[in-house]
């Protein structure tokens, strides 16, 4: 077994998943088996190869430090939820980072 | 069938080019169908309506009064819901984003508004692209236009239906893991999955950001051509993106010749899990290539076999990050009460459907530390080793070919929650976009054993776009010749 | 809970070696964000100044802005680092409300530049501080908490987001740990982030103001056992807002964590946060159990390789730093070195430099800037360099005096006269009469009631206690207004009186 239920309980609150226990049993399973298949790249041989991030090649795109229109705040609240004074109204945070 | 809706994109500019109909005709004709078939189809989540018809009579006035108009002006485009638009809703096939309406709109889509085309409205997708059959969109499955109890692919399958029946002559996908070519394959179309960096991912949401490339299908090469013309080119606002002249793609698809041209059959791509009626179609067209004035040899790319796990560890770690900010504070779905904290996974859990949640856990298990050297670093360093295969072997031939995919299109539900089944489907396109290379599906025939449609995949080296055109339209006119009509002539699933 | 001894500062260094670090974060100057175009002006209404891609809208993408990076090589040069020839971006990832895509674009295992250091000044002697790393980062929105009592997210009901400062670049510089400081160790740090403060300054590349929130810093304090060699627990300090915070921040750790270990305890790597009022740290989030950020290279930025050329010429072109400067003026204007700190502590260094190069004497520039001016601004709660005259100004009254148009004492009322706006100082002098009576016949006459109001004063200096003629003198001087110059005067009675 490559990966307990109880570690994909902890994969789903690492990821703000709130699954129901119905779903964990029915995933957790599945996890472990799609797991175990990509595990498979550890059997290829790769002592020195250096890692592809971006296949373009591409190095140094910038932008020039020239102002653009922003949005309207109309615009930017637009699918807000919930908003108050023109900003975005969020539930209490517990944890502050 | 209203003769309209069965011309390709390019007669139907050329029609409207010279006054025969008007766009406005061509656009009310694709949305009568649409109105008889979608029904079965299911191909859109949303039809542009009257929208659809302003922009199609504002181009006939801009006719009208003289202004020199391009290839696409008035021609209907269907478009993934992966695109932001603005005035349509943006989904991407998911409940979290329900009844969203970005405040901004992708670049390729203005782009083809500034060309003229008509976007005809936002078709059905597995949720956030994660799919090969649509079967994972939050909303329904589309349909294959062929069998209607058969996915038409994914996760552009709702693109790739409409086209297939006739609902729009051309639309937009994204290609990430295959997402194009294999519903062009099933469908019977064609699809091309540009060179990665070739167009632009500025409003297009992100699924895995180093492999995610939007592309087009039409139903000729021609017509795959001329959206793939329109829809490239280097944008400012897209960091990733090629700063290099578009390749030739139209030129090339004109003038479809592989006399002298060197090709190589990817010995990986064959044995079991291929259905015999597809490997058939296959040898065909390689025996078909050859008898073109093509030198066929085998080329073995040794890496290719680990191409799928190196895949389903570097997407869905890249896409657990992309996925994060959907939380329920700035827009889309919030669910459930308490701490911002609770609401989150709450909102995330009710939004988001089975495929997207595994795929999130398995990125983040990827990513976590202590794993990344093992999961994530080493996937990526299998990507280097298949850039690799590819070079050496574009060293020795000009374009690859294979099939696109194992099987012709299976039967919704088959492998609905049975995800490594699901993955398999995405066997031979996965290479390609983990080297950020070019690769087109073009129609080959039929499977003798349920008379549904096997492409015929060519890969070309980052930038040889152009050389996929040429290949491909190749065995277009020789196949049609062969048949003596299109392969879509054949399809019996739709009046 | 954990149990503690009060333990004195003093006492404390006897048993242990303080060792500290420091993480600063800079809000650079530019014109728009790191990511995308929105300016980036302080104080804008709400969400006014926010595009999709700083809101981190679905579909948006960064493109990095090319003026942020020049800045962090100039201030990775400015502090000595080598500069990455190749580096990349990386996602951290983790969810809070005030980070848009709940993941922060920032640096990981390759920042831009790295191991530099940067002297400081303290008591007459240089302390090398060790720089680890400069990287670049985006900054988030800002949340107001409401609710609770204190405006702080402890008791919030909900909280109100605002993303125009999501996005902005900043640059994050962390010492390497700074051990061997002994009692100095709260002065040391103090001296970093000023003199860090000033070279960023010079560079021009923030306007490094702390109460603004464009220059912020967290302190990390350790102890470790006198003689021992093993490195102590460390824990990060927050929320310190000030130059004098980062001094009390460390003084406090230290003594805290003496506590702690004295009465038999462990200290417990955590974050604590900094109180102003009470100058002592509480306890906060604890880092036990450590978050893992998932980083991984940014797949939507392609990699930053600055050329040798293009960093030679960012090189080439820094502005003389300040300790290159403070050695030339060290020498050029015969200072110690406790002198030069005085000026530097009191932010006065430009505006001196300035005031000598309109013609006054570095003596005379410095009495000025250090002393009724520094005055002033500490009066008003601002820099000296934001008091209404100019250091052209200063060096007029400065040659008004040299020359005996003024005195000190009318010096003072000439500056105040140009502090409230009454014009330069030769329009002051004129409009409020304050020029020094130098008129020999006037000052007679006032040295005659001077003397005539005094008997006694004037036989004991006619006997020769001249020491006595200074009563005389401060009657003159009542009785012109202090507009007397007070040596003529002197020599005046002297003459009369003999």
């Amino acid at each position: 077994m490559s990966i307990t239920r109880d570690e994909v309980a902890h994969l789903a609150r690492l990821s703000r998943l709130a699954l129901r226990d119905e779903e964990l049993d029915h995933l957790a399973p599945q996890l472990d088996q799609i797991i175990s298949a990509v595990a498979q790249v550890q059997e290829v041989a790769a002592e020195g190869i250096p890692p592809t991030t971006h296949a373009t090649g591409l190095a140094n795109v910038y932008r020039d430090d020239e102002p653009a229109p922003c949005l309207t705040p109309e615009q930017a609240l637009s699918g807000a939820p919930a908003v108050e004074l023109q900003r975005f109204k969020v539930p209490r945070i517990l944890v502050e980072e | 069938m209203d003769e309209l809706i069965t011309m390709t994109a390019a007669e139907l500019s050329a029609a409207m080019a010279a006054g025969e109909v008007s766009a406005a005709e061509v656009t009310a004709a694709h949305l009568d169908r649409i109105a008889a078939v979608d029904d079965r189809v299911r191909a859109f989540l949303h039809v542009a309506g009257d929208g659809a018809l302003a922009q199609a009579r504002d181009i006939d006035r801009r006719r009208a009064a003289g202004e020199p108009l391009g290839p696409l002006a008035g021609v209907p485009v269907a478009v993934k819901d992966l695109f932001a638009t603005v005035g349509m809703p943006t989904t991407c096939g998911s409940r979290i984003l329900e009844g969203w309406h970005p405040p901004y709109e992708s670049t390729i889509t203005t782009r083809l508004r500034d060309a003229g085309a008509v976007l005809i409205g936002k078709t059905n997708m597995d949720e956030f692209a994660m799919g090969s059959s649509t079967e994972n969109s939050g909303f329904w499955t589309s349909h294959n236009p062929w069998d209607l109890a058969k996915v038409p692919g994914g996760s552009s399958g709702g693109s790739a239906a409409a086209v297939a029946a006739c609902e729009a002559p051309l639309a937009l996908g994204t290609d990430t893991g295959g997402s194009i070519r294999q519903p062009a394959a099933v469908c019977g179309i064609v699809g091309t999955k540009p060179t990665y960096g070739g167009s632009s991912r500025y409003g297009v949401v992100a699924f895995a950001s180093s492999l995610d490339t939007p592309g087009p299908f039409g139903r000729t090469v021609l017509d795959a051509a001329l959206l793939h013309e329109a829809m490239s080119g280097h944008d400012p606002m897209d960091s990733t993106s090629i700063d290099a002249p578009v390749p030739s793609v139209v030129e090339a698809a004109r003038h479809g010749d592989v006399a002298g041209m060197r090709v190589g059959v990817v010995t990986e791509f064959s044995g079991d899990g291929y259905q015999p009626g597809v490997m058939a179609r296959f040898t065909e067209a390689v025996e078909l290539l050859e008898s073109l004035g093509a030198k066929v040899t085998e080329i073995s790319c040794p890496h290719f076999t680990y191409a799928l796990p190196a895949y389903y560890l570097i997407a869905p770690s890249e896409v657990s990050s992309n996925l994060a900010r959907f939380d329920g504070m700035r827009y889309g779905l919030r669910a459930g009460a308490g701490s911002a904290e609770e609401v989150m996974a709450v909102t995330r859990a009710a939004g988001f459907g089975a495929e997207v949640k595994r795929r999130i856990m398995l990125g983040t298990y990827a990513l976590s530390s202590g794993y990344y050297d093992a999961y994530y670093g080493k996937a990526q360093q299998v990507r280097t080793l298949i850039i690799r295969d590819f070079e050496a072997a574009f060293g020795q031939v000009d374009v690859l070919v294979s099939p696109v995919t194992p099987t012709t299109a299976f039967p919704i539900g088959e492998r609905a929650d049975d995800p490594m089944a699901m993955y398999l489907a995405d066997l031979c396109t996965i290479p390609t976009d983990l080297a950020g290379n070019a690769a087109i599906s073009v129609p080959c025939g039929l499977a003798d054993e349920d008379g549904l449609p096997a492409g015929l995949q060519v890969m070309a080296p980052p930038l040889a776009d152009d050389r996929l055109y040429r290949v491909a339209a190749a065995v277009e006119a020789a196949l049609v010749d062969r048949w003596g009509h299109p392969l879509l002539a054949e399809a019996k699933g739709l009046v | 809970m954990t149990v503690t001894t009060t333990v004195t500062y003093e006492s404390a260094l006897q048993r242990y070696e303080p060792v500290f670090g420091l993480e600063t974060h800079v809000e650079l100057g530019t014109r728009t964000k790191m990511f995308c175009g929105c300016i980036t002006t302080f104080g804008a209404e709400p969400n006014t100044q926010t595009c999709p891609v700083c809101l981190g809208l679905p579909g948006s993408l960064p493109v990095a802005n090319r003026v942020a990076i020049e800045y962090t090589i100039k201030i990775g040069l400015a502090l000595n680092c080598s500069i990455a020839s190749w580096c990349r971006f990386a996602r951290k990832n983790y969810f809070y409300p005030d980070m848009p895509k709940n993941f922060q674009i920032s640096q990981y295992d390759e920042p831009l530049c790295t191991d530099g250091y940067l002297d400081v000044l303290v008591g007459g002697k240089t302390v090398r501080v060790g720089i680890e790393r400069v990287h670049l980062e985006e900054d988030t929105g800002k949340s107001l908490h409401v609710g609770g009592a204190t405006g702080r997210i402890q008791g919030a009901e909900y909280s109100l987001v605002d993303y125009n400062r999501a996005g902005i670049p900043l640059v994050e510089i962390v010492t390497k740990p700074v051990p061997g400081t002994g009692y100095l160790a709260p002065e040391v740090a103090k001296a970093y982030v000023t003199e860090l403060r000033d070279v960023l300054r010079t560079l021009g590349v923030s306007d490094v103001r702390m109460e603004e929130g464009s220059l912020r810093c967290d302190v990390n304090t350790s102890l470790s056992v006198r003689g021992s060699g093993a490195w102590g627990t460390r824990t990060e300090t927050k929320n310190v807002n000030s130059l004098r915070s980062v001094e009390r921040a460390v003084r406090s750790e230290i003594e805290r964590q003496a506590g702690v270990l004295d009465a038999g305890g462990r200290v417990i790597q955590e974050t604590r946060h900094f109180h102003e009022d009470s100058g002592v740290t509480t306890s906060g989030r604890s880092k036990e159990e450590a978050q893992d950020y998932r980083y991984f290279p940014e797949p939507d930025l392609v990699p930053v390789a600055p050329s040798s050329d293009w960093v030679e010429a960012l090189r080439v072109s820094l502005p003389e730093l300040p300790s290159a400067r403070r050695a030339r003026l060290v020498e050029s204007w015969s200072l110690s070195e406790l002198e030069f700190e005085a000026l530097r502590n009191a932010g006065a260094l430009e505006v001196v430099e300035q005031t000598v190069a309109c013609g006054a004497s570095p003596a005379d520039a410095r009495k000025w800037w250090l002393g009724e001016l520094a005055r002033r601004a500490n009066d008003s709660g601002l820099e000296v360099s934001e008091l209404p005259i100019t250091p052209a100004q200063v060096a007029r009254v400065a040659a008004l005096v040299e020359s005996g148009a003024l005195n000190d004492r009318l010096a003072r009322q000439v500056i105040d006269g140009v502090l409230e706006g009454e014009g330069t100082p030769d329009e002051v002098v004129a409009a409020r009469g304050l020029a020094v009576v130098s008129d020999d016949s006037a000052l007679l006459a006032a040295i005659d009631d001077a003397i005539a109001a005094n008997p006694d004063v004037a036989d004991k200096v006619r006997t020769g206690k001249t020491a006595a003629a200074g009563v005389l003198v401060g009657a003159v001087m009542k009785a012109t207004g202090g507009k007397a110059a007070a040596a003529r005067v002197k020599d005046l009675i002297l003459e009369r009186l003999s």
